[in-house]
């Protein structure tokens, strides 16, 4: 059985002009893997995790067939139920991480209230392993940085810090919202280190957003790749460089490259087609 | 004109152990019409050097000039705040969550002495590629991308000289990013702006920038040309593995 099975998913936000559907009918599963989600901006990637967690704020609405977490129904959890299991069962580290962070509470206080609220652990444990996570992703003085306040990071340590709060809990399923969009090449391939150990070693299944597709393409196991709220086509993450799709062409050649410059770089043209194209299945 | 000079630039934050020498005697220049790119590690200092010139970093010494005009303490002359704008980082710390993507550049203009708003406005959201259905949304009503198009179109609003850019384009998609990219290089083209970004991503970079000085703990470890860069001439151990490290997830490597 797969750890996620998602079938039909609709997001939808009545708005001034009717209804707009973020999300359209969206199909996968997700197992012991990286399974990583790209497509342009506004296309539903967010729109897609917070659903999972039932984190979209009413008036919008999330509607499946069915959304199962390990065989049972997330979407038929009263909220408590849902309480336990984002953050225990299931962890996202959000795009916006200071805006997710409590600007008016020191750093440590804030992972070790997550990690006793999850565990009971004593506060003398809870701080070992808050310092711990910081380490493992790569602070380098955690003790200043669990007395600092959020505004007193970098954007990167931010980032970082949302990675390891999320952590610390252990949770079966971690959806990474561009978790390494403003970390150097050295420190997220050390933040990539840990998440890919999690899933190798713990069975974690790691659901990866990003719009950086060579990451996507060398980090993950498989991809799927969203146009207007539906998925218009899934690949091998190594194959996705092959990615037939005009749509995944016009993403892949409008990078800018180091070994190959250019004075304007290749911009996407869109088809209205696309719009009508039904959602592929990301069902394994 | 509107050319940027950094000698021996310290910038630090709080006192006795939890200072933080955030910035280490960093010389640079800016040439007027050109681009120069920060890059290096998280945490190295590259934000603060940015906020440092527009006053946001106030324990600072050394010498910074704009224009030649040299800069003191953290206040700064009124015009400086026109001529000189900032994209940050964090698009959603810089949207006020209870403004509508209209508000926030019609006060933008107004603040500025324009007079010809609902046209500027248009013109802005056309210029950064939102369509005229975003113009009455609030911050939590578009995507991150969408978000940094705003953040991007409100420092374009006071027509500056010089664009401080913080990231500007990694909470963006590549298509969005290429679009944004076009749009810099034809505004620096049409205005000859002077750009000083940041960005982790040595590709946009090599883009767009002429010169770049790579930062590791609060100090230029390297200064080079993107000519330079593309060849990997580079003599910096951190460069060369900043370079090496730009070509995608490698499990063998940290
Ligand atoms: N509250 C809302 N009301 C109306 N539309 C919304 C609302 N929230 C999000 N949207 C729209 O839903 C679409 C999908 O948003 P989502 O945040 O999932 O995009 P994304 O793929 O994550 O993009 P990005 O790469 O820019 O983060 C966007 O077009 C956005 O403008
Ligand atoms: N307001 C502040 N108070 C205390 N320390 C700060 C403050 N702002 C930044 N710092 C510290 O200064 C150092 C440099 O931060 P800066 O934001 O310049 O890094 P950066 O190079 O932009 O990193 P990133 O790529 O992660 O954004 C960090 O150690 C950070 O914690
Ligand atoms: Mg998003
Ligand atoms: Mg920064």
């Amino acid at each position: 059985m797969s750890l996620l099975d998602v079938e039909n998913l609709c997001v939808t936000f009545p708005t001034r002009r009717g209804e707009f559907q973020a999300v359209r009918g969206v199909s996968f599963t997700l197992g012991q893997e990286r399974l990583g989600i790209v497509g342009e901006s506004g296309s539903g990637k967010s729109m897609t995790g917070r659903a999972i967690l039932r984190l979209i704020r009413p008036p919008g609405r999330v509607e499946a067939d069915h959304m199962r977490l390990e065989g049972r129904e997330l979407l038929q959890m009263s909220e408590k139920e849902m309480q336990g299991v984002r953050g225990q069962k299931i962890s996202m580290v959000m795009q916006d991480p200071k805006f997710s962070l409590n600007p008016v509470m020191k750093i440590g206080e804030q992972i070790i209230e997550i990690y006793r609220f999850h565990t009971g652990a004593g506060r003398k444990a809870a701080w070992a392993k808050a310092v711990e996570m910081l380490e493992a992703v790569s602070i380098r003085d955690q003790e200043r940085v669990m007395r600092a306040y959020p505004h007193e990071m970098s954007g990167g340590m931010g980032q970082r810090i949302m990675i390891a709060m999320m952590l610390v809990t252990e949770p079966k399923i971690l959806i990474a919202d561009e978790p390494t969009s403003a970390l150097d090449v050295s420190v997220q391939t050390q933040v990539l280190q840990i998440m890919d150990r999690l899933v190798r070693e713990r069975g974690m299944g790691l659901i990866f957003i990003s719009h950086d597709l060579n990451l996507v393409a060398s980090f993950c196991d498989r991809v799927l790749i969203m146009y207007a709220g539906r998925i218009v086509e899934t690949c091998e993450a190594d194959k996705l460089h092959e990615a037939q799709h005009p749509y995944t062409r016009g993403l892949l050649n409008s990078l800018p490259r180091l070994d190959e410059p250019s004075e304007r770089l290749d911009v996407l043209t869109r088809d209205p087609a696309w719009m009508e194209e039904t959602s592929v299945s990301g069902r394994v | 004109m509107s050319s940027l000079e950094f000698e021996n630039l310290n910038v630090w934050f709080g006192d006795g152990p939890d200072r933080v020498d955030a910035v280490t005697g960093a010389t640079f220049d800016v040439e007027s019409g050109t681009s120069f790119g920060l890059v290096g590690e998280s945490g190295s200092g590259k934000s603060t050097i940015l906020r440092a010139l527009v006053g946001l970093a106030r324990n600072w010494s050394g010498r910074m000039t704009v224009g030649g005009l040299e800069l003191r303490g953290y206040k700064r002359p009124r015009a400086f705040y026109r001529d000189v704008q900032m994209v940050f980082q964090d698009p959603y710390a810089s949207l006020h969550p209870r403004q509508t993507v209209d508000a926030v550049l019609g006060e933008t203009l107004k603040l500025h002495g324009f007079s010809d708003i609902d046209r500027r406005i248009k013109t802005l959201l056309d210029d950064v590629g939102l369509g005229p259905e975003f113009r009455f949304r609030y911050p939590h009503q578009i995507s991150g991308g969408q978000r940094q198009r705003v953040a991007i179109a409100r420092a374009l609003a006071p027509e500056p000289s010089v664009l401080l850019l913080d990231e500007p384009t990694s909470a963006l998609d590549v298509s969005v990013q290429a679009e944004v990219l076009n749009l810099l290089v034809d505004l620096r083209k049409e205005r000859s702006l002077t750009y000083l970004m940041v960005s982790h991503d040595l590709a946009v970079v090599g883009h767009m920038c002429e010169r770049v000085a790579v930062m590791q703990d609060g100090e230029i470890v390297e200064l080079l040309g993107v000519a330079e860069m593309r060849a990997m001439e580079v003599k910096h151990p951190y460069t060369r593995h900043l370079l090496e490290a730009s070509v995608g997830y490698n499990p063998r490597e940290a």
